[in-house]
């Protein structure tokens, strides 16, 4: 059995990791590219959101290097990410990979017995130490992952000779995929922020502060969000990311099937503009936002997939609270036909506005809040 | 005086106008319906919401506009889930919300929360806090309620038995000859889209006037697709994809049908992955099948040309079956 999954952001190091430790054999898929989205627009319905398409391109590339088993997850709603599961399934069915083996990883809503039977099925394993085991060094791993992006955030706009922070991010990403196991991808992470933290900074820098809202998978998948953590990096922007795959982690596996959630203080911020979840993470865009206007960042940016509903109604409420807390807000909207130029360009306005708006109001010449 | 209560003619209208409308006037109220949808209400409402909402929530903006001055409370309740384990779309979740933010100068809404997704016993408190605009006594709204839910029942076995409520107002009842040779086309789609005439171009009609008998996802058993959807490899979490994937097994087995038109509209996520599906499984059964996407651009010259040669294209596969395979 050669598994494979589908990519977002640095999740693949963790799910590596996690699949090493029980010694199932695994493929990571290619790095997202040009192709892998192609072969998703394709075979997807035109109108689906993008991570689907991704997700789609990324399967067929790894069954091209081998892989026989697709583990896909979703939800239960009322986000359309719940029905993923079973929309790929019948788009990979339909396109001839009838040998195809598929492990649906919902969550169990009742039905345990059929859950851990698939959870079996792909640990090859029905040792629960095992499995809790495995589960636990990947949650670590992600919790490392995720602190060497932050770290990328911090130092990028920071470094003094440009582009140094991603060298050493790059080679990382180039050689984890040959590493095997916890202790070997947690020593080349460890590495890579020991490394980074010794890049050389420029104390004068004007250093402006953003705050990343909106759809998980586009905020976290560089390849679909256009490396926006890079592009403003290189701006001289430190940004900070309302969703984390960590914090996800900890929140659906762990919290959630108790009744307890980590995100409670971001519920009240969104409560006078939102009042319930309505799915996805409709609720944590407009909380960020709030949290990201309370502690005095510049600006803040949503980004989500042409036509997200949750997102659609966040994007309606977002301007009260960009009045509300005079936080300058900006709305990217990827889908497969979105171009680089474009993008950027509208990126380096917002950014100039913002440092306008700064030194204006360090120089008191702002009057109004807007 | 009595309060006057807007009922905005959109989205959930043509599922549930008859409950409200009787609830509230049995309360003592007054009810007023926005106007039908017509050009000046597509227009405000598409200037008033986020370009990238579907069309059937800019047009909700719209009749909300349209009823902004002439009443003292418009009813946008927050729709989250109707049956249990089941929601509704997200849109609909947020609806007050995004109505309250993208309108300025609204009177106050009635966004009373609908959440039956645990279970059905706040029913009664629901209604209460309904009630709760009009008069706080509770047992007069427990009568308005009992009567509300006969109106809806009658409401729900009218349309059952071919009665459509197009704009609201029922049309006369299908014609009782229906001659042997007419087609029956299933029409399928939200409530929304069907029976608001000029969002979807009148589409129900044109057919009724081409003699073709039109079955809607309303009139059929629910006991049976509600059966069928059971079987469903997953739980179909919303309650209108449910009903229509049961539809389309229902269909798929019985034959008794010779085309699906699908009318869905630009940008409708939910119809991203129950029109995907619903196409492929008709297809595998070799139901030809039509797809409409509506948005505030679609021109009516086109909608035409495809229903008649849609229409062409079904005579010719019963006329010409033997001479060349029209199946494909």
């Amino acid at each position: 059995m050669k598994v494979t999954f589908p990519h977002m952001g640095n999740q693949y190091v963790a799910t590596k990791v996690l699949l090493d430790e029980l010694g199932v054999e695994n493929i990571i898929p290619p790095e997202c590219s040009k192709d892998t989205l192609d072969i998703g627009t394709k075979h997807s319905p035109e109108s689906i959101c993008l991570p689907l398409k991704v997700n789609i391109g990324n399967y067929i590339e790894s069954v091209k290097k081998g892989a026989d088993t697709v583990v896909i997850t979703g939800s239960c709603g009322p986000c359309r990410f719940g029905y993923y599961s079973i929309l790929q399934k019948e788009i990979l069915k339909s396109m001839g990979y009838d040998n195809l083996k598929f492990i649906l990883l919902d969550p169990p809503q009742g039905d345990y017995k059929g859950f851990f039977k698939r959870v079996y099925d792909l640990t090859n394993t029905k040792n629960p130490y095992k499995i809790v085991k495995a589960l636990a060094r990947a949650t670590r791993t992600l919790y490392l992952l995720d602190e060497m992006e932050d770290l990328s955030y911090y130092k990028r706009p920071r470094q003094a000779r440009q582009g140094e922070v991603d060298i050493h991010y790059d080679h990382f990403h180039r050689v984890v995929r040959e590493a095997k196991g916890y202790k070997e991808v947690s020593t080349l992470i460890r590495d890579t922020i020991r490394k980074m933290k010794e890049v050389e900074e420029d104390p004068t820098r004007d250093v402006i502060k953003i705050g990343i809202i909106g759809e998980i998978y586009t905020i976290i998948e560089p390849f679909v969000n256009l490396n926006v953590e890079k592009k403003l990096g290189d701006m001289g922007v430190e940004i900070d990311k309302s969703l984390k795959i960590s914090r996800w982690l900890t929140e659906h596996l762990y919290l959630s099937p108790l009744g307890l959630t980590a995100e409670k203080d971001v519920w009240r911020a969104a409560k006078p503009y939102l009042k319930t979840m309505i799915g996805g993470h409709a609720r944590e865009t407009i909380g960020y936002a709030v949290v990201y206007g309370k502690k005095g960042y510049d600006g803040v940016i949503q980004i989500y997939p042409l036509t997200c509903m949750p997102e659609i109604v966040a994007q309606s409420i977002l301007p009260t609270v960009e009045k509300d807390y005079s936080i300058p807000y900006l709305c990217l909207i990827v889908d497969e036909m979105t171009g680089e130029a474009g993008y950027s360009t509208r990126l380096e306005a917002f950014v100039d506005l913002l440092r306008r708006r700064k030194e204006k109001a360090y120089n008191g010449e702002l009057l109004s809040g807007n | 005086m009595s309060v006057k209560i807007g009922i905005p003619r959109g989205l959930w209208f043509y599922d549930y106008f008859p409950l409200w409308k009787t609830f509230y006037e049995e309360l003592g109220a007054e009810i007023i319906f926005s106007d039908k949808t017509n050009k000046q209400i597509l227009d405000q409402g598409v200037k008033n919401c986020v370009d990238e909402a579907c069309l059937p929530v800019k047009l909700f903006h719209g009749h909300v506009i349209n009823l902004k001055d002439k009443v003292d409370y418009i009813f946008v309740p927050k729709m989250m889930s109707v049956y249990k384990d089941e929601y509704i779309c997200p849109k609909f979740c947020g609806l007050p919300e995004m109505v309250n933010h993208s309108i300025k100068g609204l009177p106050p809404l009635i966004d009373t929360e609908i959440n039956f997704s645990k279970s059905r016993k706040s029913l009664m408190i629901t209604a209460y806090r309904f009630g709760s605009y009009v008069t706080k006594n509770p047992i007069k709204i427990r009568r308005a309620f009992n009567n509300a839910l006969m109106a809806y029942r009658k409401y729900r076995e009218d349309v059952k038995d071919g009665k459509l409520p197009i704009d609201g107002e029922f049309s006369p009842k299908k014609p009782s000859v229906v001659a042997n040779n007419s087609k029956s086309i299933a029409v399928v789609g939200h409530t929304y889209h069907l029976y608001d005439s000029y969002g979807s171009m009148s589409i129900l009609q044109k057919l009724r006037d081409s003699k073709v008998s039109v079955i809607v996802p309303e009139m059929m058993n629910m006991n049976k697709i509600n059966k069928l959807a059971s079987t469903l490899e997953k739980k179909m979490f919303w309650s209108y994809g449910r009903k229509l994937l049961g539809a389309a097994l229902h269909f798929g087995e019985s034959r008794e049908i010779d085309g699906i038109i699908y009318i869905s509209s630009f940008g409708c996520g939910i119809d991203s992955i129950v029109e995907d599906l619903f196409e492929r499984w008709s297809r595998s059964h070799s139901i030809p099948f039509l797809l409409l996407t509506i948005d505030e651009h679609t021109g009516e010259a086109g909608i035409n040309t495809r229903l008649e040669a849609f229409l062409d294209m079904i005579d010719w596969r019963v006329n010409h079956e033997s001479d060349l395979s029209p199946h494909g």
